[in-house]
């Protein structure tokens, strides 16, 4: 019985306990509801949330702790040479016996008992080993015989012990479902129960948002530490070589310099940048200074569609289109262009961001008090001078706000350097060559075969880190920013 | 007086005209500038759209040849037992097809080099359309009937124009050999483009002509589905309790900065969460459309609360003042007003947030959906892709029938994209109520 099907099942019974409370209720004031506390419906959630949500809360914690939980049980049955080595030593030899235990139950009771033999040397090890090739289980060696003890005890523990939980799961809920009914009378104060959980779960819901930026900073700060064991985490943040080799377990055998990375990172948002800000800028200016209401209803949705665009459809469009057009048009006049360029890339992430610097700036610019456009136009001040002069520098704040989500937004893209930017790292100032990205690093880290114990797919983590940093800080003092200079109009 | 006249004249004067003039001609210069960043955007926006139209829409017709292809008792059931599922399955189509396609170019079955020639011309997923005909009606065997087959990806290419005849033949893909066949089956009506519902419903492969978008299509709608089932609910529930019941305070603030950053993070990163957390932590499978709608689920979380919470702040204190007035508690207020009241404005945020979810990609590829799903998945939990992801593949991949098929899958995608967000404009202004 699947935990989906347990929950089912838990769910059936709160509905039908709801109905159950309904009628009890209208039964316990003899008909007479206005002697009731609570109207019956009340009554009727408060035994279909007895019933149910303890029972679906175990039910959430054993599918959580579960699989720690056993592993935890099977670790102990290896050897102690194992178990003081290294993190990455465990996590290798755990990976063996979770092979070995999910091969266990194909195994028909007679090869099951060569496997058990084998487990206490009974029989050589290798005899299991043949057991479990034939049901496609396929040991690189003769595994020790712990890990037969310690894959015989995961497999083994995991069944009794799920099925044990969930005959506790129907236990509580026809607990909660008795406790319930017979607490059911015309003075309880069911609705104000059941209102009080249902505010505990909007709150929980709440700390979802939370309880995210939480795991983000764990899991990957985690890996991070993980691939400091690996590479010093001076030579990632200060190496300039970026050649991370092929996956070999447990060695650090390339160079992980970042400093390759962030620079391309970085070049290749500074060109998106110099494209976004003054096209973004002067049509925020425009819409908002300038266009009538008909060009403002036609340009401003024109812009939207620009944010709307999924990101791969420009890395697509920059992959097979503008890059060879880049590339045919800087032939032409005499320049090699590469047609993975930092200029190809930048571009088109430029044209995506346009609408971020734009909407932004737009909101800010119609902040700025009339009172200031009328002081300056009645010194005879044209609209433009207007705007230079004293539109601009009162919305500046604003806008250097807009500028930093928008970079934060070019630091953090990834399908349009994915498919449009280079591969290979280069440390150049040339913007006719290729780069490479730090998100197009973490991709070409994580994408194939995973070893997860090798530096060369860790250092995905520890790139991760860094990207999110440098985006949040970006984040952070941009919203800091744009909210300090909203109140100083307010 | 003096003083006056010269003031008056600085104003007035050719000096001053000029000044004037040049003030006016920034001023029109300014405007200009605002202009043409606008058109700058229009026209890339043009561009980027016939660029993909003009290289996708052949994507959407493909290449086939009728021929009578006679399904003979001999090649796919020798034994003569119609139970012989094996027999049936693994018998030769391809040299049924073959066979026919000798015979309607009229050429010689015995000459090597022709026949191989001739070969090139139907497409590798021969063998498995055939298949699937005789393994839907097996009664077919025996009988001869006019199939329309794929061509090959080159014949294909030939015929949309994309290889070009006048390039000499031992450089061409297609030698003059294929081509005088080629013309000479579409003079007859043998050999025309039809509509490509291969692309809609054919899974992974590695020929051009045979990979479609229907394991995409199943993944993005279970990832989508998941979503739907987790993002709307807690996103809703948590955007009432920050607008209904949070004191404000520095809990209520932590929140608040915290969705606005989440907002803000890069979409990779959430990739690595899930990979951390919901594969390597929890041990959910690789590939699957359910740790991807998971990952999604987080990423839309923040649109989905940020748009609840503004419609939420629309409805107008009177009625809440209403509500409370005539006894109802704050949670009878919640349900019975508030939010069938907000909900126009709910449904118009969650596709919003579901349009956002289904152009995203990066973090699929953190979690292994770029994968060679061949089957259908059945479940959330089996292997898949997503439409996004797809696009992605192709666009990777060498082969030129593989880049009219990128472009083909973007304009599918886009096309979901606008019906779902013409909805969500047709929602806003259909519900949108002024108070």
């Amino acid at each position: 019985m699947s935990s989906l099907t347990i929950l089912a099942i838990l769910i059936g019974a709160g509905v039908l306990a709801y109905f159950i409370g309904r009628m009890r209720s209208i039964q316990t004031c003899g008909g007479q509801q206005q002697n009731l506390h609570s109207r019956p419906s009340y009554h009727g959630y408060y035994l279909a949330i007895l019933t149910a949500l303890p029972a679906i809360i175990l039910l959430a914690v054993w599918g959580i702790a579960e699989r720690p939980l056993t592993r935890y049980v099977a670790m102990q049955e290896l050897p102690a040479k194992v178990l003081q080595g290294s993190d990455a030593e465990k996590a290798l030899t755990m990976s063996v016996v979770d092979t070995i235990a999910e091969g266990l139950p194909q195994l028909s009771p007679e090869e099951y008992e060569v496997l058990r033999k084998a487990r206490y040397g009974f029989v050589t090890t290798s005899d299991a080993r043949d057991v479990l090739a034939r049901h496609g289980v396929v040991l690189g060696s003769d595994p020790d015989r712990s890990l037969l003890a310690a894959a015989d005890e995961l497999a083994s523990r995991a069944e009794p012990a799920g099925s044990r939980c969930r005959s506790a799961c129907f236990a509580l809920a026809a607990l909660g479902f008795v406790w319930g009914y017979s607490r059911i009378r015309p003075e309880l104060r069911a609705r104000n129960i059941v209102e009080r959980v249902m505010r505990g779960g909007l709150f929980l819901a709440s700390t979802v948002a939370v309880l995210t930026t939480v795991g983000i900073v764990l899991s990957v700060l985690f890996e991070t530490i993980h691939f400091f064991q690996f590479v010093s985490p001076f030579d990632f943040l200060f190496g300039t070589v970026w050649d991370p080799r092929f996956a070999t377990v447990g060695k650090a055998e390339g160079q992980f310099g970042l400093l390759p990375l962030l620079w391309g990172t970085l070049f290749i948002s500074a060109v998106a940048l110099l494209v976004a800000v003054p096209v973004g800028l002067f049509a925020a200016i425009y819409m908002s200074e300038y266009a009538g209401s008909k060009v403002r209803a036609f340009a401003k949705p024109v812009l939207e569609i620009l944010a709307g665009i999924p990101t791969i459809v420009y890395g697509f469009f920059a992959l097979s289109v503008f890059g060879p057009l880049l590339r045919d048009l800087g032939f032409n006049i005499g320049l090699e262009i590469s047609a993975s360029s930092v200029l190809t890339a930048g571009i088109v992430m430029g044209v995506m961001i346009i609408p971020f610097v734009s909407s932004l700036s737009d909101d800010i610019i119609n902040a700025v008090p009339q009172s200031l456009r009328e002081g300056s136009y009645g010194l005879g001040a044209t609209q433009s001078e207007t705007i230079k002069k004293v539109i601009l520098p009162a919305a500046l704040p604003g806008i250097v706000g807009a500028v930093l989500l928008a970079a934060s937004r070019a630091i953090g893209e990834t399908m349009i350097v994915v498919l449009a930017a280079g591969i290979a790292a280069n440390l150049t100032l040339n913007p006719l060559e290729p780069v490479t990205t730090i998100t197009v690093k973490i991709v070409s880290q994580l994408t194939g075969d995973l070893e997860f114990n090798s530096p060369q797919t860790l250092v995905a983590f520890a790139l991760g880190l860094t990207l999110f940093i440098i985006t949040l800080a970006l984040n952070v003092y941009a919203l800091y920013i744009v909210r300090k200079y909203r109140e100083q109009y307010e | 007086m003096t003083d006056q006249t010269a003031s008056l004249a600085s104003f007035t004067g050719e000096e001053a005209q000029k000044k004037l003039r040049k003030r006016h001609r920034a001023e029109r210069r300014f405007r200009a500038y605002g202009v043409a960043a606008i058109l700058f955007a229009l026209a890339f926006l043009v561009f980027l759209f016939t660029s993909i139209f003009s290289q996708g829409w052949s994507a959407f017709l493909q290449t086939s040849i009728k021929l009578p292809v006679e399904f003979s008792q001999d090649v796919i059931n020798p034994s003569g037992n119609p139970d012989a599922e094996d027999e049936i399955f693994r018998a030769n189509y391809v040299k049924l097809a073959r066979a026919a396609l000798y015979k309607q170019l009229g050429i010689d079955a015995e000459d090597r080099k022709v026949r191989r020639d001739a070969n090139k011309l139907l497409s590798r997923g021969v063998d498995v359309q055939l298949r699937d005909m005789v393994l839907r009606d097996p009664s077919i065997i025996g009988k001869t009937e006019d199939v329309w087959l794929l061509a090959s990806d080159d014949a294909d290419a030939l015929l949309k124009g994309s290889i070009d005849r006048k390039t000499p033949s031992d450089r061409r893909a297609v030698n003059d050999q294929q081509v005088a066949w080629i013309d000479q089956l579409v003079d007859k009506g043998d050999m025309e483009k039809r509509f490509n519902t291969g692309l809609f419903v054919n899974g992974a492969s590695s020929n051009p002509e045979t990979a479609g978008l229907g394991v995409a299509l199943i993944g993005s709608f279970f990832m989508m589905l998941t979503v739907v089932l987790l993002a709307v609910p807690l996103g809703v529930c948590a955007a009432l309790y920050l607008e209904e019941y949070a004191p404000k305070g520095k809990i209520s603030d932590t929140i608040e900065v915290n969705i606005n950053n989440l907002a803000a993070v890069p979409s990779i990163v959430f990739g690595l969460l899930g990979l951390a957390v919901f594969i390597n932590f929890f041990g959910l499978p690789r590939s699957a459309s359910l740790v991807g709608g998971l990952v999604l689920t987080l990423m839309t979380l923040p649109t989905i609360i940020i748009t609840t919470r503004a419609a939420i702040r629309a409805v107008p204190p009177s009625i809440r003042e209403a509500a409370l007035g005539v006894g109802a508690s704050k949670m009878q207020l919640i349900g019975h007003h508030v939010l069938p009241l907000s909900l126009p404005g709910i449904l118009t945020g969650t596709i919003i947030g579901l349009v956002q979810a289904l152009g995203e990609t990066a973090p699929l590829l953190m979690i292994g959906m770029v994968a060679f799903v061949v089957e259908y998945p059945t479940t959330p939990l089996d292997p898949a892709t997503g439409l996004p992801v797809q696009i992605y593949m192709w666009a990777s991949s060498a082969e030129r029938g593989f880049v009219e098929r990128t472009a083909g899958a973007t304009m599918v995608l886009l096309a979901f994209l606008i019906v779902m967000n013409s909805l969500a404009v047709y929602l806003r202004n259909k519900f949108e109520r002024k108070w």
